[in-house]
């Protein structure tokens, strides 16, 4: 602090302390269950007139076979273009006739339809739910469509270095053979093979309701959320449906840079990091906490240094991608060229000093403190509800995680962010994925002895 | 549905707004300051944007980054924004740290200036500098930030000029700016605080005052030039502007009714039939049916004083040239102008106002900043309860009159982005092509 101004002002108030918090418990929920194996997960909330449900399929982007990346996306997103008795433009307009929102996707693990509307139109988009679930039509024109539109973006990422980073990053880090070094909506050459046919043989093979499960969060009576999907999906037959496993192996043992050339860019984008953890580790909350103090929140290590103490950078982060497997681990950011290598070994040294010595107790406080205190203002709707349970089904948590949650964020040490950050984070490992000018970097990289470098160009090929 | 709003006014000049909901232990805090882009002066662009930067660079009390320290571990979120005409502070904390924002907010309010220093505006002015590249120069289509006002707002009006800045005038930014932009507008009679969500209705008042009533007032702020502008462009203004891109994007604007007067909200129910969500003409059209499209939107800017924009955004498939996809937008705008709305789409269109509304109100912090918006802009935030029945009462007829007052070839203006071709390094700016219009009458 400057202490050298002087305010006319002299009533200044001291701080004030803060009294106990008000108790908190995340919303009640109860599980329930169709004959034909389709299960509910229903959290009543009536705070406002407003209901999010959720339905998850395991048909997630693990579920592509070889060569045929994208198609578990593609299939998703084809729910919304057309039954056998309306076609997409019809659908669309019944949903939004009746002010809800639907959107369909396939993530890793699952593909997921998701609706919120209000209370009042439950029914009704219940009905469409179950139509554009079970009755999609697959139509040519809307299979052919929906490719185009991702070749189109697969074009733009191209001119677009924070998306082309990431999806750089997945490629080089993992092998080959691994789904996850392919992107998940699927490649140029991939999202081309897809047909009609292969849509229908994977909705056949993997929609079934026998390994679904319809999340409801809002202002519902869960007998009659009961009741309402038994109307709609009670007929409903299929056989059991079992999510694959891939692998989440890396590509190289040691570290390696990847630059990926755009001559003018005027900013490097900067990704160093490695394969992760899964979602289900017994080190989730000191891993978690240990990289909310590396990187995770805005006053983590790596932020006040590139971006408060050096001014390299808006913005820098790090974060596990959580998934059922092996997801990545990494620091993320966008600095000028001519800082690039100086923002990188900065990382290097947080990450270095983060496993060689033990946080502080403030820093381990203001995490714990952070994730402890925030976690109210994290469900403040029924979307955000309706998420954190989908959370609980994805990766098959107890129900009583939420509850427990705050307790054990409290109970992690210094000690344990230590042994969580010595376990998993691998300085031997990293890989460096730059994506910006290789002719004002790469001089400089290269003498800060990271590792082999390689230069790409926007669509990976070595130049 | 309808929250229950409290105001009150501190012997300052603080404007104030409360909320009570204790549905959860949560509550939030949300300061406008009604300073904006629009009051910078000449060769400072950017600087009501970097001063944002400043308030989290500490007061009299509070060390450089320690707001965001404190709040982070007392378990809250934080941000600020800076806008054409307001810029605001905010965050949401456990409601036993409600004090501790409020006085995080009063020190600096009251206190800002004995923590400024050389070094911190140096340090925030590079940070400003890579958001700076983060958010325009290094992103595809990226400077239409600043394009489409710039083209939208005559010289001297104060839309005009790059919200973000420019790099010279980022430079340019000294101590002493500092000093007299903290006088001038960041003063508690320029200003509104909106509490909403868990709070005690008994002490609430007195805690503002404790905190926030040892401010003294400002000045009053120096007024603002005529923003007065006709309601429409006169013509239709082009330009075109290569960039590092893959496919053609359009932006299309028009001079529509200032948010919050009658007009507007017959405005916005035509831009959402326009272009919000997949069910909306432009997506239907473009997007589905004629397959020229990749991306179609429709928004509002909601600007109150001088002119609001509604704005087409419409990004091309790969194949389609520049030139097609302007042609396709026009033609769908001109059958809108020549066939008008129907009932069916007037009624989609609030329903999904509807729903957005109450989706909305379930966060206190989207609450307050609401709050915060109708009491800076008409000091009446009671105008939160009657946004939705405001929507509700807009006709077919309504939006035909905007349709055909403002969608019309006298009242465009459009920004087209082109892929840069191979080996062609021109810089954009001697690529621009300036169509010549008639009236500008500023």
């Amino acid at each position: 602090m400057n202490e050298s101004g002087t305010s006319v002002l002299t009533q200044r108030i001291p701080r004030p302390t803060s009294g106990a918090p008000r108790p908190y418990s995340f919303p009640r929920f109860e599980r329930a269950g169709l004959p034909n194996g389709l299960k509910l997960v229903i959290a009543p909330i009536s705070k406002l007139p407003i209901v999010t449900i959720t339905i998850l399929i395991e048909a997630g982007a693990v579920c592509d076979s070889p060569g045929r990346y994208g198609l578990a996306q593609l299939t998703a997103k084809l729910l919304l273009e057309g039954s056998t008795s309306s076609d997409g433009t019809a659908i669309t307009d019944r949903f939004e006739r009746l002010g809800a929102s639907i959107e369909a996707h396939a993530d890793w693990d699952v593909a997921a339809v998701t609706v919120t509307t209000l209370t009042e139109r439950l029914r009704d988009s219940f009905e469409l739910l179950g139509e554009v679930l079970r009755a999609p039509a697959f139509n040519e024109r809307e299979v052919e469509r929906l490719k185009n539109e991702r070749l189109a973006e697969l074009l733009q990422l191209r001119a677009e270095p924070r998306g082309l980073a990431d999806e750089m990053f997945s490629r080089f880090l993992y092998e080959s053979s691994s789904r996850y070094a392919r992107a998940d909506g699927g490649d140029e050459v991939s999202v081309r093979s897809l047909t009609r046919d292969a849509v229908v043989a994977f909705y056949g093979k993997r929609y079934s309701p026998n390994g679904m499960t319809m999340v409801i969060a809002g202002d519902v009576q869960p007998r009659e959320v009961e009741r309402l999907a038994g109307e709609v999906l009670g007929d409903w037959r299929g056989s059991v449906v079992v999510a694959p496993s891939v692998s989440d192996e890396a590509a190289r043992r040691s570290r390696a840079v990847h630059i990926v050339s755009k001559s003018d860019a005027p900013q490097s984008e900067l990704r160093i990091g490695h394969v992760g953890l899964p979602r289900r580790h017994p080190d989730y909350f000191p891993a978690m906490i240990m990289n909310a103090v590396l990187g995770g929140l805005f006053s983590s290590r790596i932020n006040l240094n590139l971006r408060e103490a050096h001014g390299y950078t808006y913005g820098a982060s790090s974060y596990f991608d959580w998934r059922r497997q092996r997801g990545p681990w990494v620091v993320a950011t966008a600095v000028a060229s001519e800082v690039t290598h100086s923002a990188a070994q900065e990382v290097l040294r947080e990450i270095e000093r983060v496993r060689t010595s033990p946080i502080t107790p403030d820093e381990l406080s203001l995490a714990t403190s952070y994730l402890d205190g925030v976690f109210p203002i994290r469900f403040e709707t029924t979307s955000a509800i309706a998420g954190a349970l989908t959370t609980l089904v994805v990766y098959d948590l107890p129900d009583d995680w939420y509850d427990e949650y705050r307790e054990r964020v409290r109970a992690v040490t210094t000690g344990d962010v230590l042994t969580a950050a010595e376990r998993h984070l691998h300085p031997e490992a990293l890989q460096m994925v730059v994506v910006g000018n290789a002719a004002a970097v790469r001089d400089h990289i290269e003498a800060m002895d990271f590792g082999p470098l390689k230069v790409y160009d926007v669509e990976g090929r070595p130049t | 549905m309808r929250i229950p709003i409290e105001t009150f006014r501190l012997p300052n000049g603080l404007f104030v707004t409360l909320s009570e909901d204790h549905t959860a232990p949560i509550v939030a805090v949300n300061l406008w300051y009604h300073v904006g882009s629009a009051n910078e002066r000449e060769g400072r662009t950017g600087f009501a944007h970097l001063f944002e930067h400043m308030l989290f660079q500490g007061s009299a009390d509070v060390g450089a980054n320690e707001h965001f320290e404190l709040i982070q571990r007392a378990g809250g979120t934080l941000n600020g924004s800076t806008w054409l005409d307001r810029t605001n502070y905010f965050e949401t904390v456990p409601s036993n740290h409600l004090e501790l924002a409020l006085w995080l907010e009063a020190n600096r309010m009251g206190w800002l200036l004995p923590a400024m220093t050389q070094q911190k505006l140096d340090t925030q002015r590079d940070v400003v500098k890579n958001e700076r590249r983060w958010s325009v120069d290094n992103q595809p289509y990226g400077t239409w930030w600043e394009r489409l006002p710039a083209l939208a707002f005559p010289e001297e009006h104060p839309f005009h000029h790059s919200l973000i800045g420019s790099m010279s005038d980022l430079d340019a930014a000294s101590l002493e700016d500092i000093k007299h932009f903290f006088a001038t507008y960041y003063t508690p009679d320029n200003a509104v605080l909106s509490v909403a969500g868990d709070f005690d209705r008994a002490e609430i008042r007195s805690l503002i005052n404790k905190y926030f009533g040892p401010i003294p007032a400002g000045n009053g702020r120096p007024p603002l030039p005529d923003m007065a502008l006709p309601t429409t462009f006169g013509g239709w203004k082009r330009v075109v502007v290569e960039d590092d891109v893959m496919l053609p994007r359009l932006f299309l604007a028009f001079r529509s009714p200032v948010f919050g007067t009658k007009p507007y909200y017959a405005a916005s129910i035509c831009s959402a039939i326009l272009g919000l969500r997949k069910g909306s003409r432009l997506y239907r059209r473009l997007v589905r049916e004629r397959q020229v499209a990749a991306e179609a939107q429709a928004f509002t800017y909601d600007l109150v004083k001088g002119s609001d924009l509604l704005v087409i955004d419409v990004t091309g498939r790969p194949g389609l040239s520049p030139e097609a996809l302007e042609r396709e937008v026009a033609h769908e705008v001109d059958l809108l102008v020549r066939d008008g709305v129907t009932d069916e789409e007037v009624a989609r269109a609030i329903a999904l106002v509807q729903t957005e509304f109450i989706a909305a109100m379930q966060s206190a912090g989207d609450r307050a900043d609401r709050l915060s918006l109708y009491a800076t802009y008409f000091k009446n935030p009671e105008l939160v309860n009657e946004q939705v029945q405001q929507y509700e009462a807009v006709t077919a007829a309504d939006v035909n009159d905007i349709v055909r007052d403002r969608l019309g070839e006298d009242n465009r203006a459009s920004l087209l982005y082109v892929p840069k071709e191979e080996g062609t390094e021109a810089p954009t700016s001697s690529a621009e092509i300036a169509a010549g219009i008639g009236s500008e009458a500023q």
